[in-house]
């Protein structure tokens, strides 16, 4: 029993240095927006806890693609049955067209390297597909560059410029013009805006200002 | 010229570590399954013999087997562990004190360790087609009264787990908790999963594929060739002469070839001499990797059973769960178990990618999958090495699958 403690442990250790992976403050909004019952594949499922609070709170049947060896460990010790390790920039090959009701990609589109091929991906295997992003539009990114002359860095967006593995920052404006290019359609738009704690709170007026992330419902 | 002198201040302590590892043998240390003995099930005895994938039949056929741990009252804890080319039965602890090492898995298996002997009823049975106690070439031919040698049949994989399941049957087992293997033994797992698909609920194949590849078909051929083509070998017949010893000593230096990895033998041997400080000039051993080679062909000579070699490679080459489905999704149609699939990223015998299709196959059939490709230098043999990495992935799976069927 100790035994199973400390692994645990060592694979949580290894786990929660990954970049991606969706902020516990946003899963009730992607919850939200999942049918009960339905089939989701989340995309980075980093520690499996989105895939988990969906099973519980909409039943689905959960399936997890994880790049980090440490987080897959920690994905089976809680108990998801369905995790592959694989890199996602390589597409979904293996998974059929329309095959899942949603495909999941939280806050893991800026650190890809084909995130045009991964959407198209997304909508061809996905009925629907959420996707939630860092605004690098938000107020104080435009601040930090416009005024103090430095490369912005927010709540979302924690790393110094040398070691951050974002390579493909957006904004909203930004991504809703790239959907549109995609040919995908944008269902629902959630902006969110980091308060204190962790917590997060709706932003409805200018969210590209004002929300330092958001979450689409979208289709292809 | 400081990082030489590290590295193989490292490589030295790295070694002898190992030979500590190697020399501690107290048979009572936590973790040890201590003291086991093999044991013997025959069946198939004629006219009732078993009937083979080749079409011939084969009686009487004994397995030998271990078991560790209690079949509980319900009889749902049992977990069968299969094993590579060159593995046996005894998976884990010692025969007597004095052994040198443990059984082949002792790292995974025990109590508190991932196959967790507190828990689980483990057990491991040598293939048929063995020589490890089990009915194989070398076995006396009850027809004849003498050894089999060629004329024992083929046997397949296939074959080899349904001797298999008459011994689980034997031992009252309705259905095994799960079946594991590494290599040749990931082979017997996944057709465990697709000829019992009542008989397992578990599956964990790892470091191996569906089907070799032409690559590693090309290895055991020329292992072969090396055993057939050793005059000693005279067609088989060599029990109670001298056996062929230069051909299966060549055949395990090619096989070891491909267990390794370019990492590790860099890691292992790099260029270092063995015993001589300087080039011999002559065809005496001069690199430590030539010397490991020579020591590992002889030794296993002492324990392996050449025609045994033979129709072992034979049954690995001929492998190929898909075939006789038309795919290997078709294959998994009827398969209710859940699976654990693991690959080690420098692993070039069992690539990766081999295990990929796999989970791909299982997917595509609704059967649910964890793939874990672990990082290591290791190579195939990194199966039997990487004990730390596969038990945090198969102790987790094995423990929420236990919970699952204690709800159910």
């Amino acid at each position: 029993m100790s035994i199973a403690t400390t692994l645990e442990d060592a694979a949580t250790a290894g786990c929660v240095g990954t970049a991606h992976g969706c902020p516990p403050s946003d899963f009730r909004y992607i919850i939200d927006l999942v049918e009960p019952g339905s089939r989701v594949l989340d995309l980075g499922c980093g520690d499996g806890n989105l895939l988990l609070a969906l099973m519980r709170e909409r039943n689905v049947r959960a399936e997890g693609v994880e790049l980090s060896e440490a987080c897959i460990q920690q994905c089976v010790a809680k108990g998801l049955r369905n995790v592959h390790h694989g890199d996602i920039d390589e597409g979904l090959a293996d998974y059929a067209d329309q095959s899942v009701d949603y495909v999941i990609l939280t806050n893991t589109i800026q650190v890809l390297h084909r995130p045009l091929l991964l959407i198209r991906e997304m909508a061809r295997v996905g009925k629907k597909c959420i996707i939630s992003l860092p605004n690098f539009g938000h107020w104080s990114a435009r601040a930090q560059l416009a005024l103090r002359g430095r490369m912005p860095k927010t709540a979302r967006l924690p790393h110094e410029w040398y070691e951050t593995p974002n390579i493909h920052l957006t904004t909203i404006t930004d991504f809703r013009d790239f959907c549109r290019a995609a040919g995908i359609t944008i269902l629902r738009e959630i902006g969110l805006r980091t308060v204190r704690n962790g917590q997060c709170k709706t932003v409805k007026l200018l969210p590209n200002l004002l929300a330092d992330a958001a979450i689409f419902l979208v289709e292809g | 010229m400081t990082t030489a002198t590290a590295n193989g201040a490292t490589a030295q302590a790295a070694s002898v570590r190992w030979r500590q590892r190697e020399e501690v043998n107290d048979v009572s240390e936590p973790g040890s399954v201590g003291i086991v003995e093999t044991r013997y099930f025959t069946f198939a005895e004629p006219p009732d013999q078993m009937p083979l994938e080749s079409g011939q039949k084969l009686g009487p056929i004994t397995l030998a087997y271990e078991t560790y741990g209690e079949l509980n009252a319900e009889r749902d804890n049992a977990i069968l562990v299969c094993h590579a080319l060159s593995g046996d039965a005894h998976v884990a602890g010692f025969h007597a004190p004095e052994d040198k090492a443990p059984g082949w898995w002792d790292v995974m298996v025990g109590p508190g360790k991932a196959f967790d002997t507190d828990e689980y009823f483990v057990i491991c049975a040598n293939i048929i087609g063995g020589c490890k106690g089990s009915t194989g070439p070398a076995s006396i031919n009850p027809a004849t009264g003498r050894p089999y040698a060629l004329s024992f049949p083929v046997v397949t994989v296939k074959d080899m787990v349904d001797a298999q399941k008459r011994l689980i049957d034997h031992l009252g087992i309705e259905r095994l908790y799960a079946v594991v293997g590494g290599s040749m033994g990931g082979m017997q797992a996944l057709e465990w999963a697709v000829s019992y698909p009542d008989g397992v609920r578990l599956v964990l194949p790892i470091a191996t594929t569906s089907k070799l590849s032409p690559q590693a078909i090309a290895f055991n051929e020329v292992g072969r060739q090396a055993i057939t083509a050793d005059p000693d070998w005279m067609a088989g017949e060599y029990y109670g002469k001298t056996i062929p010893f230069r051909g299966l000593s060549i055949a395990r230096m090619i096989g070891h070839i491909t267990y390794l990895s370019d990492e590790s033998m860099h890691r292992k041997f790099g260029r270092r001499l063995q015993d001589r400080a300087e080039y011999g000039y002559d065809f005496v051993t001069d690199f430590q990797v030539e010397s490991y080679l020579h020591h590992k062909g002889d030794s296993f000579v002492n324990r392996f059973d050449a025609n045994s070699y033979l129709y072992i490679t034979k049954a690995m080459d001929y492998f190929d769960l898909g075939r006789a489905h038309g795919s290997l999704e078709a294959a998994f149609a009827k398969t209710k178990a859940r699976f654990l699939v693991a690959s080690f990223s420098s692993d070039w015998l069992f690539p990766p990618y081999q295990s990929r299709e796999i989970v791909s196959a299982l997917r595509k059939s609704n059967i649910e999958v964890v793939y874990a490709e672990i990082q290591t230098g290791y190579g195939h043999d990194a199966f039997l090495l990487e004990a730390e990495e596969l038990t945090k992935l198969v102790s987790g799976f094995l423990k929420h699958g236990r919970d699952e069927q204690h709800r159910s």
